[in-house]
């Protein structure tokens, strides 16, 4: 249980094998149907599917989480039952988990001894606490100050407590869910060489992902689950991330996106030296300017954080810009509401789905009403017109292929994907002229993420124009027609046509190690108009 | 006004305040307690009225005060105990289950009353002690603060032993260590195995002793007798003064002892010619104003917190 | 049947449950306390039937609960705990009383002053705990429960100071001008036209939040905050309004109260009416429309405790065992909680098995 293991020898053979796992949640949703899984040793080993798929649930199972109704789990070839996480802990399986589990007001080396705690006359030994942070750190090559704060390390030193947390108890077995999701692309690089370094010393990782590029780099086998049921084992190296894709969602999915040529109309959305300081007078952004016009994508990469999501909140009202203007087909969003600026046919698609896009404890019908259960169309006299509502509601469910139990389904019951159909199926549906697109497809489906990104094109065919914020540099790039990319709340780069343009080149303007002359972007950008 | 003045700056007040803050500083820790692990005991009311009844009847079929303080800590445990039960196990919802604790407590006491004494309002039938006062030997014979910290009721000198304990408890211990964790992140307390339902647990039992305490306080420590509804209240105000301090102990405890002096006040202040219903809202009004100000505190802060991150990251962009 | 119809079977199952579960704690104790048990149960259980009076003694008592219960079941929905309807019921009593003493208003005219003085009592009270909400952030639970406590005071202060009766051994007011007073709907009784107004009242509620645009954003509010700002709705001003409505019905209340049922001001203390509204909001799940049969419910056990009391050695504090018990057991998420798994467990197993046939 301490990080006093001894290197394991090279065994052969399975170190993990799940046959049979059955699961069903309290609302019926079957997530793991018969699933078969085995993991040899000392392999990195891709647990791949889209969400809803089954795999976090199945990982939840092995790290004790959740208990299967049938099934079972063998561990070192001796079957095991693995009731809490502690009995998950106690056998050598670590879970880094996508969200971090981590107190933010304690400080590393707390949060790393938590539940293991060393006590000098009943009360804690912070300086051993230390100590032993300081010595798994070293065994394993993954500095870190003992004393920091949680709260105020770098997103990337907060994985790493993550990591060693794991390790300092001793685990033969890591299981790391989506590890490079918040990531920036030379943590990325950081985090697989440390993978590969514990490879090497003897450990076994499961790696939950769903990026391609990421399995092909450093995972030896590949586990695909669809539906709730496991579809495929096989080695990485013979198989193409085409033929992956197609595993997990059952039909092809190109990666390469039809489009046409961007027929641009007039100007919508116009931003000019727009600047954003938060309560303390941190600036979060600096002189933007953007111009987009009706039948075009313009897109925005940047790793999340970087001022992206403020700047969709000056859009759409969430929050007031002082510093600069925002004009929506000609007219500032000074001092308007959020409902005013949805009036002037703004739809914005939130980052934060579960806070922002539904409330999950209602049902489908009011959920998609939500931006439009005032107006005239909806209302008998003072009354709401439920029949009106419930008719365009059916509709817009078989239109976006929503599956439910009925539009009276609460959207707590629904997928992830499906509930982001939901959202999309609100914004989308209103005819609105510019849509503001946050991380539209993060931690959805393969499907739904197709049929958002095929609706955004449609949508900007028939002329609306059409902000896109992703963090997912493939998607950005596919769709985009011209592009901003965001770095420190500033704009570092912009592309009025993407031909020729790489993701590594992307990358670099992403992390602001390149910067594009700034007068000469604003320029570029406003001079938009006048064409 | 002058008279005024001159009852405030004297040390009969002061005194006054330790005395009348003392069930609050008890009841304040032990909501402090639960805070820290994530949940608002609102019940606190209800254990303290269940807690003093107890005291009381106990006490006096035994003849011992301190069998009576005891049964009252028990008592508080219990229902610390049902409490958790019902939202721990049950998982209902915290404000309502304490809410609905405090009505039982409410009806209850005046039910268990009547069965004993045969009647509502009062204990007086049952002749039950109060517990003893201490003069502090040394401390007696400063000046002014001899006065002020000398000769209290034994219950309100445990009431700062209990400030320092729980403070070293929430900082020092390992369990205090895992009951923060299970406040502030539980996932990060489940993912190292410590199941938050067990400190939630445990939090909810201490804080059950510390109204225990309280409670006893207000049957056994200044008056000897039990009346219906004699908690007053002072289970809420013992929460604002949580929220107040902030997660300090110092900070709860500082609260505690502001309401007390304006309850101290109130009782002051009778003896002028105010109207008695105006003096009596003193301490409610106090506790709303409390909870604007640690509001508007509070967004200061974040302020202040955002400030701080804002300076930081100056200076690592200029190293 | 879906995962939706099983939930609500069990939602209803688990409140007749908790009814059922309270009651039969209550009636054990009963049983071990009381020297003539039966006697005290049957006083209870069945006491309240025995006499038209009695009855009309539980209608009277079901409409002050009704409007309290509608007033916390609007406030419940928008998802606050503002609590002060106690205090918004009281010292609207307290006003009304003054209204019907001291102006004189020709016959018509006086109740219905008296009721809008009430209403407005109500308002303005429900509005404190609103207000420090909205401007301040400040939580509207503790400080509208300190309120209760000052509207208390407030109240005695009005009452003792303006319309005071020395002769009676009690704080109580004079009594009211005849010209302020309900008429009764059954002689004999002291039941009231404010019948017909609940009525009314319970009918405005369920429309209000089911059918108008308002009622709408309450209950997305009461759901998810962030969603309904982001959705464009005006989240500060509704959650106002709502505490309003709410006061504005736990003051029309103790209006409605005051100049039907009763002649004088005579509470000695709060009338715990607000509370009791808020355990038949959670009983009718927050929905107007099952409001009543929670408030009859509670009005009918009330009643028969009262005259267990009187008849019986059994005080009528029993209540409060029933109550605690209704309400830890109702919003217990986890009670009953594996019955309903299971049921849903075998359905989407029957579903599978359908699907691979």
């Amino acid at each position: 249980m301490n990080g006093t293991q001894s290197k394991p020898e090279a065994r052969h053979g399975d170190i993990l094998r799940m046959e049979g796992i059955t699961k069903i949640y309290h609302n019926g949703f079957v997530a793991n149907n018969r699933v078969d899984f085995s993991v040899r040793y000392g392999e990195i080993h891709a647990l791949a599917g889209e969400n809803g798929a089954g795999k976090s649930t199945l990982m939840k199972i092995l790290f004790g989480e959740e208990v299967p109704q049938e099934g079972r789990i063998l561990y070192q070839g001796e079957e095991v039952r693995i009731s809490s996480p502690l009995a998950a802990i106690e056998m050598g399986i670590g879970m880094v988990h996508q969200h971090f589990m981590l107190v933010p007001s304690l400080t590393v080396a707390e949060n790393i001894v938590l539940g293991m705690e060393p006590q000098r006359f009943g009360l804690l030994d912070i300086k051993k606490a230390a100590t032993m942070t300081r010595q798994v750190a070293e065994k394993y090559g993954l500095p870190i100050d003992p004393y920091a704060r949680v709260e105020d390390l770098s997103v990337g030193l907060k994985q790493r407590v993550e990591m060693l947390k794991v390790l300092i108890r001793g685990a033969q077995v890591l299981i790391l869910d989506e590890p490079t999701a918040v990531l920036t692309p030379q943590e990325t690089v950081d985090i697989f060489r440390e993978l590969q370094t514990l490879r090497d010393m003897g450990h076994t990782i499961i790696f939950i992902t769903h990026k391609l590029s990421e399995i092909k780099q450093i995972c030896d086998r590949i586990t695909i689950i669809r539906d709730g049921q496991t579809i495929a084992v096989r080695d990485v190296e013979g198989i193409s991330e085409q033929e992956i894709s197609k595993l997990m969602v059952g039909r092809d999915v190109s990666l390469d996106i039809q489009k046409r040529k961007a027929e641009a109309g007039e100007v919508i959305l116009r931003l000019e030296d727009a600047s954003y300081y938060d309560v303390a007078g941190r600036q979060l952004l600096k002189d933007i300017s953007l111009v987009i016009k009706g039948g075009e994508i313009l897109g925005i990469a940047g790793i999340e954080g970087n001022g992206q999501n403020e700047l969709a909140e000056l859009i759409c009202g969430m929050r007031s810009l002082k510093q600069g203007r925002i004009e929506i087909n000609g007219t500032s969003v000074q001092g308007k509401s959020i409902r005013d600026i949805r009036e002037m046919g703004v739809s914005t698609v939130s980052q934060d789905r579960m806070t922002y896009g539904v409330a999950v404890e209602a049902d489908i019908t009011s959920n998609i009403m939500s931006n439009r259960y005032y107006k005239k169309a909806y209302n008998k006299g003072p009354f709401l017109d439920g029949k009106k509502m419930r008719a365009e509601s059916a509709r817009l469910v078989s239109e976006y292929s929503i599956k439910c139990d009925g539009i009276e389904t609460p959207v707590k019951m629904l997928s992830g994907g499906n509930m982001q159909k939901v959202v999309v199926a609100r914004e989308f549906s209103s005819e609105p002229s510019l849509i503001v697109a946050n991380q539209p497809t993060r931690g959805i489906d393969v499907g739904a993420a197709e049929l958002v990104r095929n609706r955004l094109i449609r949508l900007r065919d028939d002329g609306a124009a059409v902000l896109l914020i992703s963090a997912d540099l493939m998607e950005v790039l596919s769709l985009s027609d011209r592009l901003v990319v965001f770095y420190n709340g500033a704009i570092t780069a912009y592309f009025e046509s993407l031909d020729g343009l790489t993701p590594e080149e992307t990358g670099e303007y992403m992390l602001g190690l390149k910067q594009m002359e700034l007068r000469q972007i604003r320029g570029d950008i406003l001079e938009q108009q006048t064409h | 006004m002058s008279r005024i003045f001159s009852i405030i700056f004297s040390t009969q007040f002061f005194y006054s305040i330790l005395r009348i803050s003392t069930p609050i500083i008890f009841a304040s820790l032990g909501a402090l307690i639960t805070a820290s692990a994530g949940t608002i005991n609102i019940g606190l009311e209800g254990m303290m009225l269940f807690s003093a009844l107890v005291g009381v009847i106990v006490s006096a079929f035994s003849n011992s005060v301190l069998l009576g303080l005891i049964a009252a800590v028990l008592t508080g445990v219990l229902v610390s105990a049902l409490m958790s039960y019902v939202t721990l196990i049950l998982k209902s919802h915290i404000t309502l289950t304490g809410i609905a604790i405090n009505m039982l407590a409410a009806g209850a006491t005046v039910f268990i009353l009547y069965l004993v004494c045969g009647e509502k309002g009062i204990s007086s039938s049952l002749s039950s002690g109060v517990l003893p006062r201490l003069e502090l030997p040394l401390i007696s014979e400063i000046p002014i603060l001899g006065e002020i910290l000398s000769n209290h009721n034994v219950l309100t000198y445990l009431a700062l032993l209990m400030v320092f304990l729980t403070y070293l408890l929430l900082r020092k211990t390992r369990l205090g260590l895992r009951i923060r964790a299970v406040g502030e992140n539980e996932n990060a307390a489940l993912s190292v195995g410590a199941k938050p339902i067990k400190y939630r647990f445990i939090a909810m039992l201490l804080s059950g002793v510390l109204a225990g305490l309280g409670g006893a306080y207000m049957s056994m420590g200044y008056v000897s007798w039990f009346s219906r509804d004699m908690i007053a209240g002072r289970g809420f105000i013992a929460l604002a003064a949580q929220q107040l301090g902030q997660g300090s102990t110092l900070g709860t405890f500082l609260a505690s002892l502001i309401f007390g002096a304006a309850d101290s006040l109130a009782n002051n202040l009778q003896t002028l010619q105010m109207p008695s219903e105006f003096v009596q809202s003193i301490p409610y009004a106090v506790t709303i104003l409390g909870l604007v100000i640690f509001s508007i505190i509070k967004r200061k802060q974040q302020v202040k917190k955002l400030k701080e991150i804002m300076k930081q990251e100056t200076a690592r962009i200029e190293k | 049947m879906n995962s939706r119809r099983i939930e609500r079977r069990f939602n209803i199952i688990r409140t007749l449950v908790a009814i059922a579960a309270s009651l039969g704690i209550a009636i054990v104790i009963i049983l071990l306390v009381s020297k003539d048990p039966w006697n005290a149960l049957y006083n209870f259980l069945v006491g309240p039937v025995t006499s038209l009076r009695r009855f009309c003694n539980v209608l009277e008592l079901a409409i002050p609960l009704t409007f309290c219960g509608l007033a916390v079941s609007m406030i419940f929905s928008a998802g606050l705990s503002n609590l002060a309807a106690e205090g918004s019921f009281y010292t609207a009593c307290a006003t009304t009383a003054l209204a019907a003493i001291l102006l004189d208003l020709p016959p018509v005219i006086h109740p219905i002053v008296c009721l809008l003085i009430g209403t407005a009592t109500g308002i303005l009270v429900m509005g404190i705990p609103a207000v420090l909400k909205l401007k301040w952030n400040a939580n509207e639970l503790v400080s509208s429960l300190m309120l209760n406590y000052i509207c208390l005071y407030i109240a005695t202060y009005l009452i003792r100071t303006q319309v005071l009766d020395s002769s009676l051994g009690i704080t109580g007011s004079v009594s009211f001008q005849t010209t302020a007073s309900l008429p009764n709907l059954v002689a004999g009784t002291r039941l009231h036209l404010g019948l017909v107004f609940v009525i009314i009242a319970i009918i405005v509620c369920w429309l209000t939040l089911y059918r108008t645009k308002l009622g709408y954003s309450v209950r997305m509010i009461g759901h998810n905050e962030h969603f309904s700002r982001y959705s464009g709705m005006k989240v500060g001003g509704t959650l106002l309004v709502v505490q309003l409505i709410g006061g504005a019905l736990a003051g029309f209340g103790g209006a409605t109260e005051m100049i039907g049922m009763y002649t004088r001001f005579q509470y000695q203390g709060l009338t715990q009416y607000g509370f009791d509204g808020m355990l038949i909001a959670i009983i009718a799940r927050y929905n107007p429309a099952l409001v009543p049969i929670a408030a009859v419910f509670l009005s009918y056990i009330r009643t028969g405790a009262d005259i267990m009391n009187r008849t019986s050695d059994v005080p009528m504090e029993i209540i409060s065992v029933i109550q605690a018990g209704i309400i830890m057991l109702i919003v217990a998420k986890k009670f009953l909680n594996t019955f309903e798994y299971k049921q849903v467990v075998n359905q989407s197993k029957e579903r599978l098995e359908e699907k691979e046939m």
